[in-house]
């Protein structure tokens, strides 16, 4: 009981992922993560804007209730299962967050200045989530898939277009690391 | 009835990504500074071990469960979609730490900052929809 509530190292979480991206494939379907931001789409009659959306849903309901599962995973980490939410950082992170004036760094695992009522009831923190989530959405699309389809699933299976839009995936997240997030606090 | 195991398996997945610290928002600011190995440490090792499992998959060691040879899709070729797509959503996982699943999963931990993040995903889905076939690929 004592491992399940303790923070979890990257050579546990690592396999753990190459365990459920075998178990996807052993059911049968194809991992990946950011296809169900169109079917959502789909469900939700986006047909009748684009032709794009008219997609039978139905087909992917075994990837609706593994987003389904993954709500209630949320669920559950959130009250039962990460009691412990810090992080050992490395110190010239939070050095420099501590500069741009983040506070309580690794005490948790979504910043104040980001996640608060506070900062998502403010322009510039409303404007930070929905766009953040707009880059996300639009590019894992226009890309074709996302770390998990990507990265994890694409680049085990040597493909070409995977390592490409992970190379994209660094520059597009140190820009915004060494660039947007210090212009913007 | 069979397809409720992909239930489990989000659920599973969800926790992994919980304990691990990988919907961390700070572990992405470290990843993308270069300061720390945590997650170069998981992906890696996910990538890794995935690979092996690929090429059992592709010698039909292992067929699914339902005893079909495993093929992975190929993924669309384009070189300017892949590098650009891939760049405009590495600017959003690097402002919010979240990434296609662990969006969802956030949802359990900072559900109204989560809800405004899975809108903006789906307006971004939905213009990509709409503009795909104008796109360069």
């Amino acid at each position: 009981m004592d491992f399940i509530l303790q923070p979890w190292p990257w050579y546990v979480g690592g396999p753990l992922i190459a365990l459920v991206l075998f178990l996807y494939f052993y059911f049968g379907k194809n991992f990946g993560a950011s296809t169900n931001f169109e079917t959502i789409c789909s469900i939700a009659g986006a047909g009748k804007i684009s032709d794009y959306f008219k997609k039978d849903w139905k087909e992917r309901d075994y990837a609706i209730l593994f987003v389904v599962g993954l709500i209630i995973g949320g669920f559950l980490s959130a009250n039962f299962l990460t009691p412990d939410k810090t992080m050992d950082l490395n110190s010239n992170t939070v050095k420099e967050l501590t500069e741009m004036g983040f506070t309580n760094i690794g005490n948790q695992y979504f910043p104040t200045e980001i996640f608060s009522k506070e900062a998502l009831f403010s322009l510039k923190g409303f404007l930070i989530l929905l766009v953040s989530g707009f880059c996300v959405g639009f590019g894992t699309r226009y890309a074709g898939g996302c770390t998990s389809g990507h990265s994890i699933t694409g680049l085990s299976s040597l493909q070409l277009p995977s390592l490409l839009a992970t190379i994209g995936f660094f520059i597009g997240g140190i820009i915004s690391v060494w660039l947007l997030i210090p212009l913007l606090f | 009835m069979k397809k409720l195991r992909f239930l489990f398996l989000g659920i599973f997945f969800a926790i992994i990504l919980s304990k691990a610290q990988v919907i961390s928002w700070y572990r992405y600011i470290e990843m993308f500074r270069f300061e720390s190995f945590h997650m170069f440490g998981i992906i890696g090792s996910a990538v890794v071990i995935s690979a092996l499992l690929m090429l059992l998959f592709k010698s039909g060691k292992i067929k699914d469960i339902d005893g079909n040879k495993i093929v992975p899709k190929e993924k669309n070729k384009g070189y300017i979609r892949t590098l650009l797509g891939g760049s405009i959503f590495g600017l959003g996982w690097g402002l919010s730490g979240a990434c296609a699943a662990p969006v969802f999963v956030i949802l359990g931990f900072e559900t109204l900052p989560a809800i405004v993040i899975l809108i903006g995903a789906l307006l971004g889905a939905l213009l990509y929809g709409i503009l795909s076939k104008k796109l360069p690929n």
